[in-house]
């Protein structure tokens, strides 16, 4: 594979963010006339892989080597230079500008010092073409098209810089079918045409079709590579999970309480197109998981119950009884008694420069005050009450709380909900970059807090959390609930297959809604 | 759709512009006592052009998400610099001229490197720079005066072959010379597109800087040819802090009527200029239904909040309640 046929290749790439290892030595070979599909979980490092490779981030030790020379990459329009095109998953299109001033945007056609708006218009409509798009108006302004189509300008754009080599991450996640079997026609022709592709992409029926090579990463490593066709759908998953399964989550109740009178339960709820049909009911006692690929309407589900989301189809029933919750302080009334644990806290969970004791009273003042004057002696006390219960490291309760490490932010954000004594609680993705003992202490806490009679709904993009903290597990894909599963159908193959969408038997279903 | 009406889609805010101004102009006008003579059309255009380069200057900043709260204390540190120096022969008033409008460039340019460079929010960093320039204005004219060279400001204030009002004319070479140049340059693109969103134009590999620095220092020229208009306007230079921070909010109110919108991103100096000519207008309304003049910030402030509420109608439509803050 190394030799004069790489085009492009990385050696010894490695990465971190602070403490977090996010890339280790990864390699990769990159050859001209192919499409190389990337696999592996959430966080396997993919994504940094492939912003190293587009100039957004630089490693902290390794080479990269372009047609036998050495290359580094000062910023994305240094990478763009090198031929290097990349389609993110967050869009990179300017909003406020029409479509063909974004196709052109890197290098636009200048007459005397001044763009060439007709020049650009004839560049759009060629791009717009090779990407199989003529029917997208070069005047549009992109923030007027539907997220299926800027998508579809976003490789339009791509391809106009001419790139030697094209990455597309996850560029296929909003298309509909019809988008992608014109996006998959153009790929293959780019291919034909000498051009090497990079498919990131968590769909293993897509990669199946396109792909010659893949390579699997796990842990910032590329563990694997292999040409396509050649491992079977069961044996790649598990050279994705391929970790040490650490045990450190309390025991589940024997008989779980399923059987109860659901506290919190939604029929045939849709949202805009991002939830489709989705009924399920969390009863007193229970932890329920929701699974699934980051991004397939998750947090949307989480929004939709705490009553942001408006223009919801389908009811949200509490305690059986249809409830209309038009903001989170109607979702967070005593009488529905709704908390949710966003997912990320430096924005929707604290006001980083206020103190701990500001930031764990905001949620409760209603009950910390009377006649709206709040109570400092209860507040001391219940502050303290929650510092003691979740055991939060602090030098005190004035200090700022953005002055504490991530698992002690993380634990304020949930102090500053359980004050409420809520019960139903919803969490969206909790753990996420916290360390492994304050993970452990809110695993236990959410068994304890369902034994104390709260309804859990729990989404999580770590598997191992949904096996060892959930009694049921819900697989969210594209929308709607793929697959309900219980007690030990709880593995990590079953949740890897079901949330990739593929059944057991190595059989690739079509895009959606295909299986029984 | 058409071309046409995506050419009327993006024009939409100007055009909006362009309709109240004839609106408000024509009332004024069948209102008038004198109806429209050439002398009624020169005093509008000359109002109008003072506040019409105030607010291009601060259309270009605004386009990039920023603001430009020194806007005002530019338009009167150059006018008491050219109450110094537009004066003498004509080799030296041009020279004085040419020095005007440099110091004004130096200004934005300022504004621009602090904002790019320091990292300071631009409402913070042009409090901060438009005191400076108020003061040193204030260091070189503490008490009104000056001179001017008086040819040139009766010509810059006057009628072209006894009908067209000089100003706009000028007006019409600003927008020729210098707006439109830089909204079909990569820089103005990149303007615009630092204003809609920052990260995706990083991304794309735009010249994101030079872009925010051509709108400063652009910006800061044009509120130079405002002072050096605010000159022939009054033949002197006043230190006025009245004036500054009048000029600075006015501005932003013609720049919204205008249609640019203050996240960034959209918006044209030539809806800002009808935005202009639209305020003056509706504050000229009052003089000649014979209100008392105490009435008029009352009622231009009202007719500004009703130009703004349409725009934030879109707000209603939203499905997802985050995106209110987003």
């Amino acid at each position: 594979m190394i030799g004069a046929e790489a085009l492009f290749r990385m050696e010894g790439i490695s990465k971190r963010y602070g403490g977090v290892r996010a890339l280790e030595k990864a390699e990769l070979v990159v050859e001209p006339g192919r499409i190389h599909a990337i696999l592996g979980e959430n966080g396997a490092g993919k994504s940094t892989l492939i912003k190293i490779m587009a100039g957004v981030v630089t490693p902290d030790e390794g080479r990269m080597v372009l047609k036998g020379d050495d290359v580094v990459f000062a910023g994305p329009a240094a990478a763009q230079k090198a031929g290097i095109a990349c389609i993110f998953q967050e869009l990179s299109l300017i909003p406020d500008l029409s479509v063909a001033d974004n196709i052109v945007i890197a290098d636009p056609p200048q007459r005397f010092g001044m763009i060439d708006r007709k020049a650009q218009r004839r560049l759009a409509e060629a791009a717009l073409d090779r990407a199989g798009a003529a029917d997208i108006h070069p005047a549009a302004l992109v923030k007027d098209l539907p997220l299926s189509r800027r998508q579809v300008v976003e490789i339009a754009k791509a391809l106009a810089r001419q790139p030697q080599i094209l990455i597309l991450d996850e560029a296929t996640s909003a298309l509909t079918a019809a988008d992608v079997a014109k996006v998959f026609q153009v790929l293959k022709r780019l291919r034909q045409d000498g051009m090497a592709l990079l498919y990131i992409s968590h769909r293993m029926n897509e990669i199946a079709e396109l792909a010659d090579t893949c390579t699997v990463f796990r842990n910032g490593r590329n563990v694997a590579s292999y040409a396509n066709g050649s491992k079977s759908d069961n044996e790649v998953v598990e050279m994705m999970i391929g970790r040490e399964y650490r045990n450190v989550f309390p025991p589940k109740p024997q008989a779980t309480a399923s059987d109860l009178a659901p506290v919190l339960a939604c029929r045939d709820l849709s949202w805009a197109g991002r939830l489709k049909d989705i009924s399920l009911s969390v009863s007193a006692g229970e932890v329920v998981g929701l699974g699934g690929l980051d991004g397939q309407g998750q947090r949307e589900l989480l929004l939709a119950f705490f009553g942001v989301l408006s223009g919801l189809s389908g009811d949200i029933l509490i305690d059986g009884k249809p409830v209309t919750l038009n903001s989170p302080a109607a979702a967070k009334r005593r009488d529905i008694g709704m908390a949710l644990i966003p997912e990320d806290r430096k924005t929707e969970g604290l006001m980083l420069p206020m103190s701990v004791r500001d930031n764990l009273s905001f949620a409760s003042l209603d009950l910390l005050s009377k006649a709206s004057v709040i109570d400092s002696a209860a507040e001391q006390r219940r502050n303290e009450d929650m510092l003691d219960l979740l055991a939060i490291k602090t030098a005190g309760l004035d200090i700022p709380v953005g002055a504490l490490s991530g698992g002690n932010q993380q634990k304020v954000v949930i102090a500053k909900w359980l004050m409420r004594r809520p019960r139903i609680i919803l969490l969206n993705d909790p753990t996420r970059g916290i360390d492994v003992g304050t993970k452990q202490e809110i695993y236990a806490l959410l068994r304890r807090l369902a034994a104390d009679g709260a309804a859990v709904l729990f989404y999580s993009t770590d598997y191992d959390e949904l096996i060892g903290c959930c009694d049921r597990v819900l697989v969210l894909y594209d929308g709607a609930v793929k697959r309900e599963l219980k007690g030990d159908e709880i593995s990590e193959h079953a949740l890897i297959s079901s949330a990739l969408n593929i059944t057991g038997n190595g059989h690739h279903p079509l895009r959606e809604g295909a299986e029984a | 759709m058409r071309d046409w009406r995506y050419w009327l889609a993006e024009q939409r805010g100007t055009l909006i512009a362009l309709a109240i101004f004839a609106l408000m102009f024509t009332i004024y006008i069948s209102n008038h006592p004198a109806g429209l003579t050439t002398n009624v059309a020169q005093t509008a255009a000359n109002k109008g052009t003072l506040l019409a380069l105030v607010a291009m200057a601060q259309t270009l900043v605004v386009i990039t998400a920023g603001i430009d709260l020194s806007v005002g204390a530019i338009l009167v540190l150059t006018n008491c610099i050219a109450s110094m120096v537009v004066t003498g022969n004509a080799f030296e008033t041009t020279l004085g001229v040419v020095f005007v409008l440099f110091v004004g460039a130096l200004c934005g340019a300022l504004n621009g490197l602090i904002v790019i460079y320091g990292r300071l929010q631009p409402i913070v960093a042009t409090i901060g720079t438009g005191a400076i320039f108020f003061g040193i204005a204030l260091i070189l004219r503490p008490l009104p005066g000056g001179t001017v060279n008086e040819t040139l400001a009766d010509a810059m204030t006057g009628k072209v072959f006894g009908i067209v009002p000089a100003s706009l004319l000028m007006l019409l070479a600003i927008v020729l010379v210098v707006w439109l140049p830089f909204c079909s340059s990569v820089i103005g693109r990149a303007a615009y597109a630092a204003g809609s969103s920052e990260t995706a134009a990083y991304m794309s590999g735009m010249p994101i800087r030079r872009g925010k620095f051509a709108a400063y220092t652009l910006g800061g020229l044009l509120a130079s040819i405002g002072g050096l208009f605010l000159t022939f306007f009054t033949y002197s230079g006043q230190a006025s802090s009245a004036t500054a921070s009048t000029y600075t909010l006015l501005s932003i109110a013609a720049v919204v009527l205008g249609g640019v919108s203050l996240f960034g991103g959209r918006g044209s100096a030539i809806g800002a200029i009808f935005g202009a000519f639209a305020f003056r207008a509706i504050g000229d309304l009052m003089f000649v239904f014979d209100f008392d003049a105490l009435w008029q910030p009352l009622f231009q402030g009202v007719i500004l909040l009703l130009a703004v509420s349409i725009g934030a109608l879109g707000l209603w439509r939203v499905r997802n309640r985050l995106e209110w803050f987003g």
